[in-house]
């Protein structure tokens, strides 16, 4: 069940990626903004959902969160320790606590390797079990993901995707941690197989009262399996909310023009549905607006918005909101 | 009696591969309406794309081949024609839009020669009036200073852009059926719906008809008249579009539509899955292929594969029980 307890605080977390140019002398010319200034809190229990469009920096969020990223600035705060600040060792240990399933069944499973020894290896690194007690743990595993044990012996590509994608869950699991960071771990799946992968994820999570960060930008499957979502746009958060509030009530201008723009698989409701069509394409990441980063595709957009940056406010209790203009729409 | 443009019967469509056969579509039949929107829906490997580019002659032979079926357009059986007419259909009676606009055009030659193309070739341009023409088909989609961007490259055109662009081509030449095959699944859901909106309006004023090919049931809700659900290389299941969303009697289709979350509903209960696996399309079963996940699979369904037979008029299905009582038809 989700507390208010804090697992997990990001504050003003920002990534860049450097561009260079040069052979021998490299010379940096710019930089890919792709988080630029992210701050939010995850409860032990919930599911955040962070959901955005292709590019907008949700995936390094998760992955500077778990330092496969180093972060230009800002901190991690995951159980009351700064990841930003640990190196080596104490990295290492932090991470046995915070585990990643990865989008792509299909490239983020070792094709050399057996499925025993892929679920196997977090064990055999980290020192938790060894001989006997791997296999042991591995078959209950697998049996835990809903995989017949008698696959460990079988390779990655004897499988669908949704049993690689189980294989994945699996692997994650091994090393019990607290908050698993999810990348888009069903959008690879057919329908009839990402509800699978979902109910096996809602029923690990009550088991083993597990944290998610459930990144995706597939909001209808968002709001079925989150406590609270977060919407980001061109490496920022615009909004977030608890799921009933953001879905009934969105606040932000980008927000309602993305949830407008979802099909609903109901013809007499699409029948009457007015839609929100954004114009244009989202800016680049290398030279993002100034301001508020959404301006340039916002009907609402005033001078203010490309002067200043619009500031991260509750607007609401638990109801963050970055817009100038909020309160004209409340 | 509205016009019928399309009519396909028996498809039949097999990959030979080292394997064994690949049993893609097995007999599928349907009629497409002038100015009529069809959605064709089913998961990915269910032999939806497949049949289409069988009825535009589309599937490389070898290792595919089209074994049975006709597809009559406008009097003539287009698996029939030469090579040479089926080419003077293609791309300007019947177009097609496809998935991956990254990966369909060609790289090396401009946007402005690649749109002009079947102009040239269909309707026997010169390059100037093509031209002008090209500058006229990227407006009509939405390409903001079209006359300044005929001499780019597909590359240099985002993924939404690129995507009105092979609409462009596509309707260069007026054609009476539309083809799109999941044009909008490798895009966002903000860009999806800026094409969705752009086809639904060039629908309106040209008055084409559509076959949309897709695996997202929420797409064709807001856009087809009707929708034909395939599975396992079969139609399993046909009906109005409100009728069959509102009324699903094959457990596939059920099932589908219980496993997706709503956005505009607020339910925590759990999804509906399917369990197992789409099946391999290795052999043509001689029992339904989807009774080894179906819930309500009674004997018959494992001796005897089920044909499309109507229910009610508009609505046919491919099952032998009636879900409401779980019961033999």
């Amino acid at each position: 069940m989700a507390s208010d307890e804090i697992l997990l605080r990001v504050d003003k977390l920002v990534k860049y990626f450097p561009i260079t140019q040069g052979i021998i002398v490299q010379r940096q010319v710019g930089a890919v903004h792709a988080v630029d200034g992210v701050t939010f809190n995850v409860r032990r229990g919930e599911t955040l959902g962070l959901v955005g469009e292709s590019g907008c920096g949700k995936s390094t969020t998760g992955r500077t969160i778990l330092q496969l990223y180093r972060p230009t600035s800002g901190s991690v705060i995951f159980d009351g320790v700064d990841l930003v600040q640990l190196k080596g060792e104490d990295l290492r240990k932090m991470r046995r606590k915070m585990q990643m399933i990865f989008q792509d069944p299909y490239a983020s499973l070792n094709p050399r390797m057996t499925v025993g020894e892929i679920i196997g290896e977090p064990l055999i690194i980290h020192n938790v079990a060894r001989g006997k007690e791997v296999q042991e743990r591995v078959e209950s595993l697998l049996e835990l993901v809903g995989l017949n044990p008698a696959f460990e012996n079988r390779y990655p590509h004897e499988f669908s995707g949704g049993q690689r994608q189980r294989i994945g869950v699996a692997r994650a699991l091994a090393l019990q941690p607290e908050l698993i960071i999810c990348d888009e771990p069903i959008s690879a799946l057919d329908v009839s197989i990402q509800a699978q992968v979902v109910n096996l994820l809602e029923d690990l999570q009550k088991q083993f009262n597990l944290t998610y960060l459930f990144i995706a930008h597939d909001l209808s499957m968002v709001r079925h399996i989150s406590n609270r979502v977060a919407v980001m746009y061109l490496g920022t958060i615009v909004e977030l909310a608890n799921r009933k509030e953001l879905y009934a009530d969105p606040l932000h201008p980008y927000t309602q023009a993305l949830l407008s723009a979802v099909p609903i698989p109901d013809p007499v409701v699409e029948e009457d549905r007015q839609r929100i069509i954004l114009q244009g394409d989202v800016p680049s990441p290398v030279n993002p607006p100034s301001g508020c980063h959404f301006r340039t595709r916002c009907a609402f957009a005033k001078e203010i918005c490309a002067e200043q940056k619009p500031e991260w406010r509750e607007i609401k209790p638990d109801h963050f909101v970055a817009c100038h203009f909020v309160e004209d729409w409340m | 009696m509205p016009n019928q443009l399309l009519n396909v019967q028996g498809l039949e469509t097999h990959f030979q591969t080292r394997e064994g056969v690949v049993h893609a579509v097995n007999g599928v039949s349907f009629t497409l309406n002038e100015g009529e929107t069809v959605g064709l829906v089913g998961e990915s490997g269910c032999g939806k794309s497949v049949s289409m580019l069988s009825v535009l002659r589309l599937i490389p032979t070898p290792p595919g081949k089209v074994v049975a079926g006709s597809a009559v357009f406008r009097g003539q059986d287009l698996l029939k024609m030469a090579e040479d007419e089926i080419r003077n259909v293609r791309g300007s009676q019947i177009s097609m839009v496809f998935q991956d606009p990254m990966t369909s055009f060609n790289p090396v030659l401009t946007i402005g020669r690649q749109v002009a193309e079947p102009l040239e070739i269909h309707l026997g341009m010169t390059k100037e009036q093509a031209k002008d023409r090209v500058v006229e088909l990227l407006e009509m989609v939405g390409i903001p200073n079209s006359r300044e961007r005929l001499d780019d490259y597909p590359h240099q055109f985002s993924g939404g852009m690129r995507q009105r662009v092979m609409i462009a081509m596509a309707l260069a030449c007026n054609p009476q059926v539309l083809i799109a095959d999941e044009p909008t699944t490798a895009l966002d859901v903000t860009i999806q719906a800026q094409i969705v909106e752009l086809v639904k309006r060039l629908r309106d004023e040209l008055g084409m008809a559509i076959i949309w090919i897709t695996h997202d049931l929420g797409i064709i809700a807001g856009m087809a008249q009707r929708v034909i659900v395939m599975y396992g290389g079969y139609f399993i299941e046909e009906a109005q579009v409100k009728e069959l969303y509102a009324n699903p009697q094959h457990p596939y289709t059920m099932g589908l539509l219980g496993s997706l979350p709503r956005l505009d509903l607020d339910q925590k209960k759990r999804l509906v899955s399917i369990d197992g696996l789409p099946p391999t399309l290795m052999e043509k079963p001689q029992y339904c292929p989807f009774a080894p996940r179906c819930k309500f699979a009674i004997e018959r369904c494992w001796n005897e594969n089920p044909v499309l037979e109507t229910l009610a008029p508009d609505h046919r299905v491919a099952c032998w029980v009636d879900i409401k009582t779980g019961r033999a038809r």
